[in-house]
């Protein structure tokens, strides 16, 4: 993987130091470059990431789904350049935010509205919160027997400040009826194969979710535009649900008296097994259900797996947990492959679905080689394995605790 | 869509050309302005970005060259259907979608069948069990059981600057 990364900060300062050359400016970083400017690679396929690291891992460029290493996640909200990407489609182009609108209809729609985003700012309180985003598949790169589709590590989460207006402000403005039951969003990206009339997802939430005072309709990450890639101009921002229910280049909502049932909210996607089922079963699809809650997961953010220290040494570790539930009561950390485990210190959250910091100071008792391992326990009691948690065809939810590599020497 | 293609073919020409056009110069840079802390590393940096200066100058000789058994432009294990599986699959999506993945040929099967019903991939005929069984072949799933060890060669072991 740090070859793939080399090799793209190679193509890119390649580009840029060649840009400087032919345009007579220094081109800083490709966040600067065209939004829809290719730039070939080994595969032909290889682009610039508008607004996002070097640093990050690939693991697609078609459509684009990106994810940090974990000790790019150490910062208190996650910064727009480290926050993971999960696209299903090709983001719009030519994007004109003052232009750009938002329409609520649907079948359980008491009126049909659309707002500019200068009405939604004018129309209904702007709110803040910190509220974490994490892809439903973050994890599935363990899974066995494997699952199919990206191969998320461990950084297909993120925390960020969003601002917004409250999804349900804006429901109770067009008026909801009381037979509904769920909300469904459709974006201005564009499906794979070009054809124009498939969306390339369209998911949503139950009506009870949606009317969560932290579901959000977003314009802003960490006081700035949205980044490209992660649904400038408008999107929604659901906390504790996985991020697929988070809509991006949000351009309508449908207030639906069903399940909704649009691109990746039927058959086996953004699903787990009803009751448990052995590694390798094969499940129907009405045995399917859909993923609401995310479980309780923390990582170990610094310092980056491989450090090595002296014996005479303490190792500061420090690192994010979240829930779904309200809140992280308890990290705890082993140095001995679980048999036994030490509390570490927990900071508070601003709000419900933030992720919260723990930090601890370890001491080793001789040279060798250690790994430190990380779990969280929420308020409503549930922890993460040591191993996998249950098997799943999709490769979903995956809170397995986090592990990173140490050493001790003399 | 096929406007589409055709503008970012054009681009890619254009972008190319540029790229090469700088290579020495960008060695150049390399070497002076990577002065950056930590750079203990900057010779192994430097020696795969050469690297890839090289893969990338062999695939612009030869779009279709094989190395050890790989297609180097898209990282495709290589044999009889090779140019089938590139055809059928990175027309529509990255041939990282394929490499990253691992499953039995009922597996693959049944990610055909996704695509048919939702992703609007035509009926393959007769190829299809030709990619079948290239797929299953080359990306099959490995035993690994309920939790692998951290993976020992990908970890860049470092001194920590502790207090």
């Amino acid at each position: 993987m740090a070859k793939k990364n080399n090799r793209r900060r190679f193509i890119k300062n390649g580009v840029l130091a060649s840009l400087a050359v032919t345009s007579g400016v220094k081109v800083v970083y490709g966040a600067n470059l065209p939004e829809d400017l290719d730039i070939i690679g080994l595969d032909g396929n290889d682009a610039v990431y508008p607004g996002k690291s070097d640093l990050m891992t690939v693991l697609n460029d078609r459509p684009i789904n990106m994810e940090a290493p974990a000790h790019l996640l150490n910062d208190a909200l996650t910064p727009s350049e480290y926050f993971f990407v999960r696209n299903n489609g090709l983001p719009p182009t030519d994007v004109n935010i003052d232009q750009w609108t938002l329409t609520i209809e649907g079948e359980s729609a008491q009126s049909k509205k659309t707002y500019t985003i200068k009405e939604l700012k004018a129309k209904f309180e702007t709110v803040n919160y910190n509220l974490t985003l994490e892809c439903g598949g973050n994890g599935r790169s363990e899974f066995n027997p494997p699952a199919k589709g990206n191969q998320w590590s461990t950084g297909a989460v993120g925390c960020a400040k969003w601002t917004g207006v409250r999804l349900k402000d804006v429901l109770a403005d067009v008026g909801v009826k009381s037979h509904a039951v769920y909300i469904g969003y459709y974006g201005a990206d564009t499906h794979l194969s070009g054809a124009a009339d498939k969306e390339p997802i369209s998911r949503g939430v139950p009506i009870k979710k949606a009317m969560e005072a932290e579901s959000l309709i977003a314009w802003s990450m960490n006081d700035k535009d949205l980044p490209v890639l992660n649904g400038y101009p408008l999107r929604l921002v659901i906390g504790g649900y996985p991020a697929s229910c988070s809509g991006k280049w949000l351009e309508r909502i449908v207030i639906r008296n069903q399940v909704h049932d649009g691109q990746k909210m039927t058959g086996s996607s953004y699903r787990v097994p009803c009751k448990p089922v052995a590694p390798g079963a094969k499940v129907e699809e009405k045995d399917m259900c859909i993923i609401e809650d995310m479980p309780v997961k923390s990582l170990i953010t610094a310092p980056k797996t491989g450090a090595t220290i002296r014996k005479s040494q303490r190792l500061p570790i420090s690192g994010k947990a979240w829930t779904s539930a309200q809140s992280i009561v308890k990290v705890e950390y082993s140095i001995d492959f679980g048999m036994t485990w030490q509390s570490c210190k927990i900071g508070g959250s601003d709000n419900r679905y933030a992720w919260q910091k723990f930090d601890a100071s370890i001491v080793f008792p001789e040279e060798g080689y250690y790994e430190v391992w990380a779990r969280a326990t929420d308020n409503e009691g549930r922890t993460q394995p040591v191993i996998l948690p249950g098997w799943n065809p999709k490769g979903y939810l995956n809170n397995a605790c986090h592990r990173i590599a140490v050493r001790i020497i003399a | 869509m096929i406007n589409l293609e055709n503008k970012n073919g054009g681009l890619r020409q254009h972008w190319l050309f540029i790229v090469f056009g700088f290579v020495p110069l960008f060695l150049l840079c390399t070497g002076s302005c990577n002065n950056t802390p930590a750079n203990n590393k900057s010779e192994k940096i430097l020696s795969e970005a050469e690297l890839e200066e090289q893969r990338l100058a062999k695939v612009q000789e030869n779009w279709d060259l094989i190395e050890d058994g790989l297609h180097i432009r898209t990282g495709l294990k290589d044999d009889e259907h090779l140019q089938l599986v590139i055809g059928a699959c990175t027309s529509c999506h990255s041939a990282k979608l394929i490499t990253q993945n691992r499953a039995t040929r009922e597996g693959w099967k049944q990610m055909f069948l996704w695509m048919y019903e939702t992703q609007g991939l035509p009926d393959l005929g007769i190829h299809e069990p030709k990619i079948l069984d290239y797929l299953a072949e080359h990306y099959a799933p490995e035993e690994e059981g309920r939790r692998k060890n951290l993976d020992m060669a990908a970890v860049e072991w470092y001194m920590l600057e502790v207090e």
